[in-house]
């Protein structure tokens, strides 16, 4: 029998307000599948069009699977979500691109026929599950020179990049920083964020109960003044800092994904459309030029040129990242297309699960810009990767 | 001086409640949803979890008082809320102080205390929120009712004012708060029926449903949903509806009611609930002043009570010395039991291979010599779990599993491989002395056995099996599956390792041991058969049957003598007080009254709508020496008396603790009696009878 894909759209997303890792984050006693499971219950409130039992799947992406993030966490998240046992999940990992994964992965599934409606998204506590927990590499990606040695930091990919992008300074780099800060607390101040946001409920055991409702990583105010005298951990005399990368983060995304006449049969509103998406590998001691090859790859398939992409939101691991992806397409490092209301820098970068909170936001955008056709989410995978994903808005109104 | 000051100054100076274990208060702004405000979060942990709940004691409560110090001073909140740890809200009273209360002042100041500090919560400027997230019991459900609005989680086990089932009254607010907010026949519910019932708990909805909270939200994302709701509340997106209390002749119907249904149960033998039938009828009209101020006053009565002390006494007894029985074993010497054989296929075979069955969780055969018989008894078994599917208490799978387990055999070789055989055949000592033989060429060395014997010897049971140290008594109480009580016999050569055995299973029946001495009728049945054989003796003698019944009434037992009678089932209990007679003829009669009865074949006296059946009053008729209603309960209680104190002498449990908690668990004796002794101390019927206490002073009573 011929199968005929279908069309995947994308109807909502949420995420809980991200915060800093640590002891002194405000999620530090709070547990990682709770705030996944929470994220979940305010995608089904927001679409209560959608009865819980058409849920296909929930893919939950996390980096380190084990304890609060183990037990395949799409699965268990869905049990303490109060989705009907019927409604079956799953764990999915490609680090940073781990939601950006389990977007493509259901999406993929809902083109071929086999779902009709998922729950896509990630969790990351790293305050939990610091970077690395658990991780055992094999002792020849060493010995047979398979990746260099700085390949597992990520850190250090990023000084690698700086020397293979030489044009790209550390003073870039911060000035981009400060942008991000300055974007992300203008969107912030227009009531831009905060729509996304699901309110969450944290505990101390010192401090009671409290309630999270705003992003704790951003820096509003930042200046270049202040990211100078940073210290470079990753290497001395270099040129990633604290203030030029995103930090180590906890929060969680989810979104809803649906076949677009599944969507219009539920009265599901589309956002944007999915149209194609591509992954690539680099050298792992590079990962951060990834989104390179990736998007090519993609823009190469469907006959585009970056020229008609309107948005891009791209993950903000490292400016440098971002810089050398700007270099390579000869985007100014100031283009209004990209990463509009700031970054990961300012917002934060919960591995697992920002590939979703760049969709969440792109999909906004696309609502505010009826004149703009196609938008990317792309980003950078440790391990050198890169994945990028095309969507098309679906009020795209012709170009004015 | 306020209340809170004098707290602070008695803290100070004395070592008052050193042991409290102090509920915490953190207090924490929360930026409202909906651009409603910032809200001060109140966060109730005592920093232990779930296991030890958050209790009031007299430093926690002066911690609330700071915290709200500490927010009354703010003029930037738009509002207060109060929750509590996870899974718990807070359980009331930290009662662990009482006991050593010696004055009714200091009494006072107990109620004084909760009503100062929590009513400054319905008082604030701001609106007030609880968010029952757990359970809430006794001053923790008030601490809510002083709040404004109250939100509970789908998912909390238990709501409940306790207070009645302990000897007290909800007086930091709930008789005044509830009745205004949820009407008096409803708050009657909850604040006299359900504690006398069990102490019956509600759930979440129930609580709900019962309006005492206003809004109800899931258990995942409770305190976030309770916050937007908060928020909604505030910014008048939500507006809170409650149906008004009717003031009208239905609140003094309503006490009415329950005062009839009270007087039916207690007979003004427990002071407390019907001081919160008081509180109640006169918070229709009271102040909020006058409401309290009465509290305070009922509190401090209610705590300079002996019923309070013996009720606080038998609390302890049921959650301390059932869990952890006096005697009993190292539990370390228990063998693992994975099959359970039952000897006989009646009703109370039956009723244990079911109760093994669902608790062990282990194959359970039953044996009897006629194959009708057994296939009867196998599917009574069967149809009660049937019964429990329909019911929905347990799942198809789970009641296919517990059918499979439980199967019949005529031949007792099914219990070669079981480490645990109960019999449960006719009450002779023949027929057990060759049931247990039989079993005991089957099994191995080391295979319990024991006997659900009421009455009958264990050790002469055993005396004729090659291994007689394998031997215990497992004496259930009927109905086996809701009674909680199980006596544990020891008889003379029981073995360490088998009475570990027996308390081990006991525990995972779910049931609380007392060890008893292998002695005629063990406790409870000594006890019972001897009060009401003086009972059926006033009655030989002439007393009416009506005034008979009702002479012990004011004790306020769950029974009247002759409606126990019934229950146990008249021919029961005149083999027992005939095998009583044997042992200890001087004491216990056979009532001719009763033999002649038992021979009538009637059921009991009673009729199905309690009225006293005339042809059964008229074959306990006759005599000429009638006592009045006050003289046979002398005489009864009298006999407990003189009854326990040879129980003690002899052994039979190891402390008068034990006889109490057998009463409670297995006769139903009420929390304001302590079970006996208590009240036979207080009587001075114990000093009369024995020329001593049972218990020191203080113990159960006032010191």
């Amino acid at each position: 029998m011929p199968r005929i894909a279908r069309d995947v759209v994308f109807v909502d997303g949420v995420r809980t307000p991200f915060g800093k890792a640590g002891p002194k984050g405000v999620y530090a006693e709070t547990r990682a599948d709770d705030l996944v499971v929470r994220a979940i219950r305010e995608l089904m409130r927001r679409n209560p069009a959608l009865p819980p039992e058409r849920v296909d799947e929930v893919s939950v992406a996390a980096t380190t699977q084990s304890g609060d993030q183990g037990l395949t966490i799409g699965r268990s998240a869905a049990v303490l979500a109060g989705l009907p046992k019927s409604v079956p999940g799953f764990a999915i990992d490609r680090m940073c691109a781990g939601a950006m994964t389990a977007v493509t992965t259901t999406a993929s599934g809902i083109a071929f026929g086999a779902y009709d409606v998922v729950i896509a998204g990630g969790v990351e506590h790293m305050g939990r599950h610091p970077m690395g927990e658990g991780v055992d590499p094999n002792p020849r990606f060493l010995a047979e020179k398979l990746v260099d040695p700085s390949a597992l930091v990520m850190g250090m990919t990023a000084e690698n990049l700086h020397d293979r992008f030489p044009q790209i300074t550390k003073e870039r780099a911060d000035a981009y920083a400060v942008r991000s800060q300055e974007k992300y607390a203008a969107a912030r101040a227009a009531g831009r964020i905060s729509p996304d946001l699901v309110p969450t409920a944290v505990r101390s055991a010192e401090k009671g109960y409290g309630l999270a409702t705003a992003d704790e990583p951003p820096r509003p105010g930042t200046t270049l003044e202040d990211l100078a005298p940073l210290k470079t951990p990753f290497r001395v005399h270099g040129n990633v800092t604290a203030g030029n990368a995103a930090g180590l983060n906890d929060g969680a995304t989810a979104c809803l994904l649906a076949a677009e006449d599944v969507a219009a049969e539920l009265g599901l509103n589309a956002r944007m459309r999915l149209v194609d998406f591509a992954f690539a590998g680099v050298e792992p001691e590079v990962m951060g030029v990834g989104p390179v090859p990736a998007t090519e790859k993609l823009l190469a398939r469907n006959s585009l040129t970056m020229d008609e992409i309107g948005l891009i939101e791209i993950n903000e691991a490292f400016a440098v990242q971002v810089l050398a992806f700007l270099e390579h397409f000869k985007i100014a490092d100031t283009d209004p297309r990209v990463n509009p209301w700031g970054g990961a820098i300012a917002v934060g970068h919960p591995l697992a699960s920002s590939g979703v909170r760049l969709m969440n936001q792109l999909s906004r955008l696309f609502e505010e810009r009826p004149d703009v056709r196609y938008g990317l989410t792309t980003m950078c995978v440790g391990m050198g990767m890169g994945g990028t994903v095309l969507w098309e808005n679906t009020t795209y109104e012709g170009a004015k | 001086m306020s209340t809170v000051e004098t707290w602070r100054s008695l803290l100070a100076s004395e070592d008052l409640n050193a042991d409290e274990v102090v509920t915490h208060v953190r207090v924490r702004d929360v930026e409202l949803p909906l651009g409603a405000g910032t809200a001060a979060l109140i966060t109730l942990d005592n920093g232990f979890d779930h296991t030890k709940p958050n209790t009031f004691g007299p430093r926690g409560l002066l911690k609330l008082n700071d915290a709200l110090d500490q927010v009354a001073a703010r003029g930037d909140l738009a509002a207060v809320a109060v929750t509590g740890k996870p899974f718990i809200f807070a359980v009331g009273a930290d009662l662990k102080g009482v006991p050593a209360i010696t004055d009714r002042e200091q009494a006072a100041l107990i109620g004084r205390l909760g009503h100062e500090v929590f009513r400054r919560l319905g008082e604030l400027p701001v609106p007030s929120f609880a968010f029952v997230n757990g359970a809430a019991m006794g001053g923790g459900v008030e601490i809510a009712l002083h709040c404004a609005y109250r939100t509970v989680s789908s998912g909390v086990p238990a709501v409940a004012l306790p207070e009645c089932f302990l000897g007290l009254v909800p007086g930091w607010g709930g008789t005044y708060l509830l009745p205004n907010l949820i009407g008096a026949e409803k708050a009657l519910k909850v604040i006299i029926d359900n504690p006398l019932a069990q102490n019956r708990m509600l759930k979440g909805a129930q609580a709900y449903e019962l309006g005492i909270a206003d809004a109800m939200f899931e258990p995942a994302d409770f305190l976030e949903e309770s916050l937007l709701w908060a928020a909604r509340v505030l910014t008048g997106e939500v507006t809170v509806d409650r149906p008004e209390a009717d003031r009208g002749a239905a609140w003094d119907q309503a006490v009415a009611n329950a005062r009839f249904a009270v007087e039916g149960k207690l007979h003004g033998g427990a002071p407390a609930p019907y001081r919160a039938l008081d509180l109640v009828a006169a918070a229709k009209s009271a102040s909020r002043d006058e409401g309290f101020a009465a509290e305070d006053d009922a509190l401090a009565d209610l705590i300079m009570s002996d019923e309070l002390r013996a009720g606080l006494y038998a609390f302890d007894l049921t959650q301390k010395r059932a869990k952890r029985p006096a005697g009993a074993p190292d539990k370390s010497l228990a063998r693992p039991v994975t099959k359970v054989g039952v000897v006989g296929a009646g009703l109370m075979a039956g009723q244990l291979a079911l109760l093994f069955a669902r608790r062990l969780e282990v194959p359970v055969v039953m044996t009897d010599l006629d194959q009708g018989r057994l296939d009867k008894g196998v599917a009574y078994a069967h149809g009660e779990i049937g019964k429990l599917l329909a019911k929905g208490r347990v799942s198809a799978d789970k009641a296919g599993r517990l059918k499979s387990l439980i199967s019949g055999s005529l031949s007792k070789e099914a219990f070669a491989d079981a480490d645990f055989v109960i019999e449960a055949v006719f009450e002779e000592m023949s027929v057990k002395q060759k049931v247990f033989a039989e079993v005991e060429a089957v099994v191995g060395p080391e295979c319990v056995l024991a006997t659900n014997t009421s009455s009958l010897s264990v050790s002469e049971m055993a005396s004729r099996l090659r291994h007689p140290e394998r031997v215990v008594g497992f004496h259930f109480f009927n109905p086996v599956a809701v009674l909680p009580l199980l006596e544990v016999v020891r008889a003379e050569r029981t073995d360490d390792a088998t009475l570990a055995t027996a308390f081990a299973v006991g525990k995972q029946l779910k049931k609380s041991c007392v060890l008893v001495r292998d002695a005629p009728a063990f406790v409870v049945n000594r006890l019972l058969t001897r009060f009401l054989g003086e009972v059926l003796t006033a009655v030989d003698e002439g007393t009416p049957l009506e005034v008979a019944d009702r002479s012990v009434a004011s004790l306020g037992l769950p029974m009247s003598p002759f409606l126990l009678l019934q229950l146990v089932g008249p021919a029961v209990a005149l083999h027992v007080a005939e095998t009583l007679h044997e042992a200890f003829p001087g004491r216990y009669q056979v009532s001719a009254r009763l033999r002649d009865f038992v021979a009538s074949g009637r059921p009991g006296v009673y009729a199905p709508d309690l009225s006293i059946d005339p042809a059964a009053a008229e074959l306990f008729s006759g005599g000429d020496r009638p006592s009045t209603e006050e003289e046979v309960r002398q005489r009864a209680v009298e006999a407990v008396a003189q009854e326990i104190r040879i129980m003690l002498d002899e052994g039979v449990v190891t402390a008068p603790e034990d006889i109490d908690l057998c009463m409670i668990l297995g006769a139903g004796w009420p929390f304001h009696l302590g079970g006996v002794t208590p009240y036979l101390d207080r009587t001075g019927v114990a000093e009369k009878v024995t020329g001593g206490r049972f218990l020191d002073p203080g113990v159960a009573s006032l010191p």
